[in-house]
C-alpha cells in the first residue's frame, strides 16, 4: 500500500507528514519530527513512556496509527513546557524528586497534566488510577504521587490569590 | 555534621532535573542520523542445538536488506566481559559458531534500511539445527550424565581447582556436634529481569576521520569500549563512546552486547547503525538476576548464639559466565550475614544450564543471600524461643570481629541501625539491647 | 476465610565496591578563565543522581559554589578511565578521585593566590562562595574567577588537578576463602507489615519502615529516593517478579510489562525511614553507599511478616498467591490429619 499525507495539529502548529499505513504516532513524532520527549519503552502499550495528549486526553502514541489523529490536536511534553520556565507540574516533579533515570518522566508528566486539567483537586486514589498505565522502575511511585498532590495544592493557592 | 561543610550533606536540586522534566535529556537512542541502518538478530529458537547450517538466501532478497553478519565476520568472536582484568573463562561467542546453548542465543545479525525490513529478513533466515538435550535446574546440571553446557566438561565454574568458591573458618562439624539446636533451611529464588524502562541500545556512527562514535546507554563506557576494541580487533583510539545518561540500569546494562555488533556493522557498511533491544528482547534474552538455591544449616546454643553456619549455594549462571562467577565470590564473602559466627563453611557454586545467561543485577550475589539468611534468622529465633529482634542483637557483629573471610570488621553499625529501626516502629527493646554498641568487644562493647 | 495481618523484620549489611578491588576511577579537573571548574569523568548516571552528588563533592573539595562546577562525564574522548557504575561504587570511587583532583587544583590556585594577594599560603582560605580570603583581613580577598584568569593571562599557568582512586586488586585464598571483599559496609533494618487474604492468596504490603546507616549522606533527598524506590523493588521481588514463573521449567517467560508482573502505584504501602550517619574511614566525606542495598532488607521482612500473619514459612520467591493458597491448603490438611490422629489416639486409650 502506498504512503499518504496526514495533517494534524502538534503543539498548536499544523504539521503534515507522509506515512505508510499503520505508522504509529510515536514513530512519526520521534523519528520524523524529532520530538524525543516521546519515549519508547516498549512499543506495545505496556509502559506509558510515550504518552501524549490527543484532544486533551492521554493516549499511548505507540498504539495509535497516525491516521487516527488526522485533524486533531496532539500535545507532547515539548508543548507543555512554557517558553519561559516550567509548568507547575514540572516544577512539582523537580521539588518532590519524582524521577530518577528520567525515562518514564515525560509520560508521567503528560498524564499528570491531563489529570489536573480535568480534576484540579484529585484524591490520592484518583491520582493512582491515572497512573494505571505508566510504569516507573526507579522511584517507587510515592514521589510521583506527592508531586501531583503538590502541583494541585500549588494551583489551588495560586487560584485563591486575588487578581 | 562538620560545620565546615558547605554543600555536602544538603539536598541540592538535581543538576539534570530540568532536562528530565522537560524531556530534553537526550538518551542514547534519542539520537538519529541520516542514512541510519537497523540491526536485528537471528536467535536460536531452541534451548540447546548443534548448528548445521545458516541459510540467508531468502533473507537477502528482502527489499531493504543490506548485509548479514555471522561468526565468520567477527574478528575475535569471543565475549569475556571481565577479560580486561584477567577474569576468565573465554567461552561465550558474540555470534554462535557450531552450537547454541540457550533459547535466544544470537546466531546472525541482519542489517537493513528499516527496522521492518530487518525483522522481515530475520524471519526468513533458515536455520538447520540438530536439537540437543538440555538442562534447566542447578542441581540436575551437577548430576552424572547431565547434558554438558560448557566446553570444559562439567557444569560448574572452576575456582582455582575447586568446583565452588569456598570459605572455611573454624570447624563447623565439631560445633554442630555440640550445638543445642540444629536449624536447617533451603531457599529457592527464580530469575529476575532488570527491566529498565529504556531498553539496552546504541547507535554506532562512522566518522570522516576513520573513527566510530558510539552513542550508548551502557553503565560502563570503558568496559564497553575496551570489549568492543578486543572483539573487533581495532585499536581503542578508533572508538569514541558517548554515554552517561542511562534510562535505568540495575546491572543489566553492564553487559557489552549491542556495541560490538553495531560498530562492526557500521564498519562494514560505512553508515550509522542502530542496535536496540525490543521490549521482548530485553525481557527474554538479556541477562537476568540468577535463580538461586541456598541450603543453610545452623548450629545454635540454647541462649541463641549461632556457633556454626554451613551454606551451600547454587546460582544458575545460564549458558555462559558473564559476571556470575564474580557474583558467587561476593556471595561467599557475605553468606554468613552481618553476624559474628565462629565456625563457618561456605560452598558457592556457579552452575551452567541451558538458560539465558544471568549476570549483574542490583544487590549482586547478596540480595538472595539476605533473603535466605534473614528468613533463617527468624526460624532460629523460634527454635531458640527468642523474638526476631533478640536473635539478631545476640549475634550481631561488632568492630574488631573476624569475618569468615578473615577480614577484621570495621564500620559495623548493625546494632545501631536495629536500635533506630526499633525506635521508628515503636518496638520496645530490653535495656541490654538498648545499651549495646558496635564498638570493639575489648573496648566495652558488651 | 480471613484477612490476616502480620509484622516481620530483617537486618542486613551491604559492601561497597567491586569486591576484590582493582576497579579504578579517575577524575580530571581544570579551571576555565571565568572561574568555573570542569570535572571530567567517565562515570555514568543511572538515575541515582551521580552528576549531582559528584558536583557537590567537587564544589566542597574545591571550596567553590555548586554552580561553578561543570560535570562532564562519559565521553571517552574527554573523560579519563572509569570502571563503571555498578557495585555501589560510583559515589565512593569517583568521589575519592574527585577529592584528590580537587586537592591538586586547589594547590595550583593557591600558588597564584599567594602572589595575587601577597599573603602566606597558610593565611589563605576558601569561603565556599567563590572567593579566597586572607584570614584576619576581611578587605583582602579575591574572586576565584579572577585568580583563574590571572593564572592564565598573567602567569601562564594552568589551574588543574588529577585524581584517581583504586583499591588494589586482591586475590582469594582458594582453600580458606580468605579475601578482602569490600571497602566499607552500610547497614539496614526493615520492618514490614502485611495483610494476607486467605481467600485469594494475595499479600498486601501495608508498610515498610526502615533504618539505614550509609556513612555520610552527600544529598539526603537522593538517599531517601533510593530508599523509597528500593523498598518498592524489594516488595516487587518478594511478591511479583520472575522471568521463569515455574523454574526450572524454562517456558512461560514473560515478554512484556503485561506479563512481567510488578506492583504499580496502587500497591504502594506506607514507607518511612530514618537515616543514620557513621562516616566510613575511606569514603569521600565518609560516604559508604546506598545504591543497591535498598531492595534487599524489604524482601525477608515481607516474607517474615507473612509467616507472622499466617504461620506459613515460605522459602521461595516470588511469594505468589498460588504459593500462599497451596501452603494454606497443606497446613489445613496437616492439621486435619493431626486432629484425626488425636481423635484416634483418644479413642484408643
Amino acid at each position: 500500500m502506498g504512503s499518504k499525507i496526514i495533517t494534524f495539529v502538534l503543539g498548536g502548529r499544523e504539521v503534515e507528514v507522509m506515512v505508510k499505513p499503520m505508522t504509529t504516532l510515536q514513530a512519526v513524532l520521534r523519528y520524523q519530527l524529532g520530538y524525543t520527549a516521546v519515549k519508547e519503552g516498549c512499543r506495545q502499550g505496556g509502559c506509558g513512556s510515550c504518552t501524549v495528549l490527543v484532544e486533551g486526553e492521554p493516549m499511548m502514541s505507540c498504539l495509535l496509527p497516525v491516521e487516527d489523529v488526522a485533524g486533531m490536536h496532539v500535545t507532547t511534553l515539548e508543548a507543555i513546557t512554557p517558553a519561559d520556565g516550567l509548568d507547575r507540574v514540572q516544577q512539582a516533579f523537580l521539588e518532590h524528586g519524582a524521577f530518577q533515570c528520567g525515562y518514564c518522566t515525560p509520560g508521567m508528566i503528560v498524564v499528570s497534566k491531563a489529570l489536573l486539567g480535568h480534576n484540579p483537586r484529585p484524591t490520592r486514589q484518583e491520582i493512582v488510577d491515572a497512573f494505571a498505565g505508566n510504569i516507573c522502575r526507579c522511584t517507587g511511585y510515592e514521589p510521583i504521587i506527592a508531586a501531583v498532590e503538590g502541583a494541585a495544592r500549588a494551583s489551588a493557592s495560586k487560584a485563591a490569590q486575588p487578581g | 555534621m562538620s560545620p565546615a561543610l558547605n554543600v555536602v550533606g544538603r539536598s541540592v536540586p538535581r543538576s539534570d532535573g530540568i532536562g528530565h522534566v522537560t524531556g530534553r535529556t537526550q538518551f542514547a537512542t534519542d539520537h538519529s542520523f541520516p542514512g541510519m541502518l537497523h540491526l536485528k538478530i537471528v536467535r536460536s529458537p531452541v534451548h540447546h542445538a548443534r548448528i548445521r547450517r545458516i541459510d540467508l538466501s531468502e533473507a537477502e532478497r528482502v527489499p531493504g536488506f543490506v548485509c548479514a553478519l555471522t561468526h565468520a565476520d567477527v574478528p575475535h568472536n569471543v565475549y569475556t566481559i571481565l577479560g580486561l582484568i584477567g577474569v576468565e573463562p573465554e567461552e561465550e561467542f558474540v555470534l554462535a559458531e557450531d552450537r547454541a546453548r540457550y533459547k535466544g542465543e544470537p546466531i546472525a545479525a541482519i542489517v537493513a534500511e528499516s527496522e521492518e525490513a530487518a525483522l522481515d529478513a530475520v524471519a526468513r533466515v533458515k536455520l538447520d539445527l540438530e536439537e540437543l538435550p538440555a538442562v534447566f535446574d542447578v542441581e540436575e546440571a551437577l548430576k552424572p550424565g547431565a547434558p554438558i553446557v560448557t566446553h570444559w566438561g562439567n557444569n560448574t565454574f572452576m575456582y582455582e581447582g575447586h568446583p565452588c568458591r569456598r570459605v572455611r573458618f573454624g570447624d563447623v562439624e565439631e560445633a554442630f556436634a555440640r550445638a543445642d539446636h540444629i536449624v536447617e533451611g533451603v531457599y529457592n529464588t527464580k530469575p529476575i529481569e532488570q527491566a529498565p524502562i529504556e531498553t539496552t541500545g546504541c547507535i554506532a556512527v562512522p566518522e570522516a576521520n576513520g573513527r566510530y562514535t558510539v552513542y550508548t546507554n551502557t553503565q560502563a563506557v570503558y568496559f564497553s569500549l575496551d570489549n568492543t576494541s578486543i572483539i573487533l580487533q581495532i585499536p581503542g583510539n578508533r572508538l569514541h563512546f558517548v554515554g552517561g545518561t542511562v534510562g535505568g540500569g540495575f546491572g543489566g546494562k553492564v553487559d557489552v552486547i549491542v556495541e560490538p555488533l553495531a560498530t562492526l556493522a557500521a564498519m562494514k557498511t560505512n553508515r550509522p547503525v542502530k542496535y536496540a533491544y525490543s521490549r521482548s528482547e530485553e525481557m527474554q534474552v538479556s541477562s537476568t538476576r540468577s535463580a538461586w538455591r541456598i541450603y543453610v544449616k545452623d548450629g545454635v546454643m540454647r541462649d541463641g548464639r549461632i556457633i556454626a553456619r554451613k551454606v551451600t549455594s547454587y546460582a544458575d549462571s545460564g549458558a555462559y559466565s558473564r559476571q556470575t562467577p564474580y557474583a558467587l565470590t561476593k556471595h561467599a564473602a557475605n553468606a554468613s550475614g552481618p553476624y559474628a559466627i565462629p565456625n563457618v563453611s561456605i560452598d558457592a557454586y556457579c552452575v551452567y544450564t541451558n538458560r539465558v545467561p544471568s549476570s549483574a543485577m542490583r544487590g549482586f550475589g547478596i540480595t538472595m543471600a539476605s533473603f535466605a539468611l534473614e528468613v533463617q534468622m527468624d526460624k532460629i529465633a523460634e527454635v531458640a524461643g527468642l523474638d526476631p529482634w533478640s536473635i539478631r542483637f545476640i549475634n550481631a557483629y561488632r568492630d574488631g570481629d573476624i569475618k569468615p573471610h578473615r577480614k577484621v570488621v570495621e564500620d559495623a553499625t548493625l546494632i545501631e541501625t536495629m536500635q533506630a529501626a526499633a525506635a521508628l516502629v515503636g518496638q520496645d527493646l530490653p535495656a541490654e539491647f538498648r545499651a549495646m554498641t558496635s564498638a570493639r568487644r575489648s573496648e566495652g562493647g558488651a | 476465610m480471613a484477612k490476616l495481618r502480620g509484622t516481620g523484620m530483617s537486618a542486613v549489611n551491604y559492601p561497597t565496591g567491586m569486591n576484590l578491588g582493582g576497579d579504578p576511577s579517575q577524575a580530571l579537573i581544570h579551571a576555565t578563565t571565568s572561574g568555573s571548574f570542569v570535572v571530567s569523568l567517565s562515570a555514568t548516571d543511572l538515575g541515582q543522581g551521580l552528576r549531582t552528588v559528584i558536583g557537590q563533592i567537587a564544589a566542597e573539595a574545591l571550596g567553590v559554589r555548586m554552580e561553578d562546577v561543570v560535570i562532564d562525564t562519559a565521553d571517552t574522548d574527554t573523560g579519563p578511565h572509569d570502571m563503571g557504575t555498578f557495585a555501589s561504587r560510583a559515589t565512593h570511587r569517583v568521589g575519592n578521585a574527585v577529592m584528590a583532583a580537587a586537592q591538586e587544583a586547589r594547590e595550583a590556585l593557591l600558588d597564584v593566590a599567594e602572589d595575587e594577594l601577597e599573603a602566606a599560603r597558610s593565611d589563605l582560605e576558601f569561603d565556599g562562595q567563590g572567593n579566597i580570603l586572607v584570614r584576619g583581613a576581611p578587605d583582602r580577598s579575591l574572586k576565584v574567577a579572577d585568580i583563574a584568569a590571572a593564572a592564565q593571562f598573567k602567569y601562564g599557568k594552568t589551574i588543574a588537578g588529577r585524581g584517581v582512586y583504586m583499591k588494589p586488586r586482591s586475590p582469594v585464598d582458594p582453600e580458606t576463602g580468605a579475601m578482602d571483599p569490600d571497602s566499607t559496609e552500610a547497614h539496614a533494618c526493615t520492618v514490614a507489615e502485611v495483610e494476607v487474604d486467605t481467600e485469594t492468596g494475595e499479600v498486601t504490603v501495608l508498610s515498610i519502615r526502615s533504618a539505614y546507616e550509609v556513612g555520610r549522606q552527600i544529598n539526603p533527598a537522593l538517599v531517601k529516593g533510593q530508599i523509597v524506590g528500593g523498598a518498592w523493588m524489594g516488595m516487587s521481588h518478594a511478591l511479583y517478579e520472575t522471568t521463569a514463573p515455574y523454574y526450572p521449567d524454562p517456558d512461560h517467560n514473560p515478554k512484556d510489562f503485561s506479563e512481567y508482573l510488578m506492583p504499580g502505584a496502587y500497591e504502594m504501602p506506607e514507607i518511612d525511614c530514618v537515616v543514620l550517619e557513621y562516616p566510613s574511614s575511606n569514603g569521600p566525606y565518609g560516604v559508604k553507599g546506598v545504591g543497591e542495598m535498598t531492595a534487599n532488607a524489604p524482601i525477608p521482612a515481607i516474607v517474615n511478616a507473612i509467616y507472622h500473619a499466617t504461620g506459613l514459612r515460605i522459602d521461595e520467591l516470588p511469594v505468589t498467591p498460588e504459593l500462599i493458597l497451596r501452603g494454606l491448603d497443606a497446613k489445613e490438611r496437616a492439621a486435619s490429619v493431626a486432629s484425626a490422629a488425636d481423635t484416634t489416639a483418644t479413642t484408643g486409650s
